[in-house]
């Protein structure tokens, strides 16, 4: 068994890809030392997936990331999750898409899998973990939930009024996205990547054609990274106005909601009118953008943020003067400063509990290499916190925003492609959730090989259910929210 | 909260026109159903939202239907938590293996009589997902579809219109 290396020792004398990542092959000695240098808090796990007989993991440090890959025979290889619990899901995930056993896995249970493909099928139960005690209950939520939300289903053990333990299962949606791109076109797959996670349809598009983009050496045109940003930021700042609305909702404030609805639809009506599709579905493409921006549709866009940051400073007053609703949010639904730590989970989840990531800010890309913005992280973990984070990113993407304005200079919006060769990359993107992983690797014949994305819900969904126990069940809604995670994106 | 009240009253209302039924969506259900939704429900639908396995784009657009500008309750339509209470499914998503069962349940669990309506492309041919070997296929090879609304999502005044269909539809010549 080695010790533990550090990831700087661990790339040492390689150089970084065009895509910012090291790759390299090591033996299951090195690998389980990974897997412990990342239950040590020495790097963080980034993602973990099957590829063609290899098992392969994203890791991410300081200003340094890494792809190691891990030949394997028939697929059997050393459990990560055996050291570090973060890689729990991912590996019962690729142990059921691709058939990889990983040894010393602790939980044997299926998790995409639910016993329902055809040729697998299965009448075995899923057994939920269980919780004991005198006047404990269940209650069993879902896949169909009450609201107009993703399916998945939710396991409640409870005493009284307090939840002991929730224990989640997902997969419901999985649609068997990286079977379809394996083999897909280019053009197909961002397509398809579009609608990994149709809220982050933007995130998706971007990281699979920065990915794309660094297998080739396909460079996109300055205007066109800019509106890339631009599209980026009206998504993310859409969902962040909405989902304040959405928490005040779930405490019955329904006035904060419909101001916040109709600020969302302000500016998907704003997106359209300069995108030509409200969710901006399909507008990033390898090499660029398919749409450009008129000189009317950037009036637009900075009329829209005027109004914008009325409503923000507007909901955030309310907010602030509602001890009634503050009462279901302060101190509800606390995600452990040292989960957050070692699950590595990205975005308000993560920054409302101190961990300073963002993709932008910590592994930047281009325009926001060149933009001055700030990185706000609070501490209090809990669903306030993440609400108060959320109304702070969206102080400093109004400005990202203005910036990339100010700086779109006319320009070509899409560059042509050099000819397809077989080669990987993979990106790094920050949805407004999180981090988006993509990693994609390209055939000689220019077709997809094997892509593979990983949603930052899934280094969330797990602290959701540490954040909920010791709640009462009705603040359920409230903490669900503040996470907001993915199902589509998590069930590929 | 003061603020959100004047506003409400200074800056006039936010809720867009009316619109018409959705000329095509007006076809396919006097096709279907003619005069006997009408008949039966007068101008009021309780809605009961399914998400079969979609990637979410097509809920963030009905969710839309709700907020101020749609405000879909002042035509009588009205989601509802519980498909016992539900005269319409309205369906998204190609239908994954994963959904079927509860997709299924959900259905019968809604009494008679009651409408299906498949929302979106996924749910009309799979879209981008046809032909996955984790999808069971477009939801009317699974339950009796009474209207399509297309689109990718389709666009929250799409939806109105769809649906609006429902509780206008009048047998062709009537």
């Amino acid at each position: 068994m080695s010790a533990v290396p550090t990831l700087s020792d661990l790339v040492a004398g390689r150089d970084a890809g065009p895509d910012g990542y090291a790759r390299l092959d090591v033996e299951p000695g090195v690998w389980t030392a990974l897997a412990q240098g990342c239950a040590a808090g020495s790097y963080d796990l980034s993602a973990l997936w099957a590829d063609a007989g290899k098992m392969r993991m994203a890791l991410n440090s300081v200003g340094l990331r890494a792809i190691v890959s891990l030949s394997t025979e028939g697929g059997v290889y050393p459990s990560v999750a055996a050291h570090h619990a973060p890689a729990m899901r991912l590996e019962r995930a690729m142990r059921d898409l691709y058939g990889v056993r990983p040894v010393g896995l602790p939980d044997s249970r299926p998790w995409l899998d639910h016993g329902r493909w055809p040729g697998r099928q299965s009448d075995a139960r899923y057994e939920f973990l269980t919780a004991e005690g005198e006047g404990l209950h269940q209650i069993a939520v879902g896949p169909v939930h009450a609201g107009i939300i993703e399916p998945g289903h939710f396991r409640f053990t409870a005493n009284g009024e307090t939840v002991v333990r929730l224990e989640e299962l997902l997969g419901y949606v999985h649609k068997g996205v990286e079977g379809l791109l394996a083999g897909a076109d280019i053009a197909r797959g961002a397509a398809i990547v579009g609608r990994i996670s149709g809220d982050s349809t933007v995130a998706y598009a971007w990281a699979y054609a920065r990915a794309v983009e660094a297998a080739l050496g396909w460079t996109v045109p300055p205007r066109a990274a800019l509106l890339r940003g631009i599209m980026a930021e009206l998504e993310r700042l859409s969902h962040h106005i909405n989902d304040v609305g959405a928490i005040c909702n779930d405490a019955s404030v329904l006035t904060i909601n419909a101001r916040c609805t109709l600020q969302r639809e302000d500016m998907l009506a704003v997106a359209d009118a300069c995108f030509g599709h409200r969710l901006m579905m399909d507008r990033i493409v390898p090499g660029g953008v398919a749409v450009d921006l008129s000189a009317d549709g950037a009036g637009r866009i900075r009329g829209l943020m005027v109004r914008l940051e009325e409503t923000r400073a507007e909901v955030l007053r309310v907010y602030d003067s509602m001890p009634s609703l503050q009462d279901r949010t302060v101190t509800t639904g606390i995600a452990s400063p040292d989960l957050v730590r070692q699950y590595a989970a990205g975005g308000f989840v993560g920054r409302a509990a101190g961990r300073s990531f963002d993709v932008r800010k910590n592994f930047p890309y281009a325009p926001y290499d060149e933009l001055p913005f700030d990185l706000k992280t609070r501490t209090t973990s809990d669903v306030d916190g993440r609400l108060l984070v959320r109304m702070d990113e969206i102080v400093e993407s109004l400005k990202i925003v203005g910036l990339m304005l100010d700086r779109l200079a006319p320009g070509d919006i899409r560059s042509d492609g050099p000819t397809p060769m077989a080669s990987e990359g993979a990106a790094l993107v920050e949805a407004f959730r999180g981090d988006v992983f993509m990693s994609v690797r390209i055939a000689a014949d220019g077709r997809l090989a094997r892509v593979h994305a990983r949603d930052a819900s899934w280094f969330q969904w797990p602290l959701l259910e540490a954040a909920v126990e010791g709640n009462i069940v009705a603040d359920f809604p409230l903490c669900n929210k503040s996470f907001n995670c993915s199902y589509s994106g998590h069930d590929l | 909260m003061r603020s959100f009240l004047l506003d409400a009253l200074l800056k006039g209302k936010a809720t867009v026109a009316p619109p018409a039924p959705g000329t095509a969506a007006l076809e396919e259900v006097a096709r279907m159903l003619g005069e006997r939704v009408r008949q039966r429900l007068g101008r009021s639908l309780s809605i009961r939202e399914i998400d079969a396995g979609s990637c979410n784009g097509c809920e963030l657009e009905i969710n839309a239907l709700n907020n101020p500008v749609y405000d879909i309750e002042r035509f009588g339509l009205k989601f509802v938590a519980s498909p016992r209470h539900a005269d319409v499914l309205l369906v998204t998503g190609p239908v994954t293996w994963n959904m079927r069962e509860a997709l299924l349940r959900t259905y019968h669990a809604a009494p008679e009589p009651k409408w299906v309506v498949a929302l979106g492309v996924c749910a009309a041919n799979c879209g981008v997902f046809a032909g996955s070997p984790a999808v069971v296929g477009p939801l009317a090879d699974i339950l009796p579809v009474d209207l399509h609304v297309p689109g990718c999502p389709p666009a929250p005044i799409e939806i109105v219109k769809g649906l609006l269909a429902l509780i206008e539809a009048r047998a062709p010549g009537s």
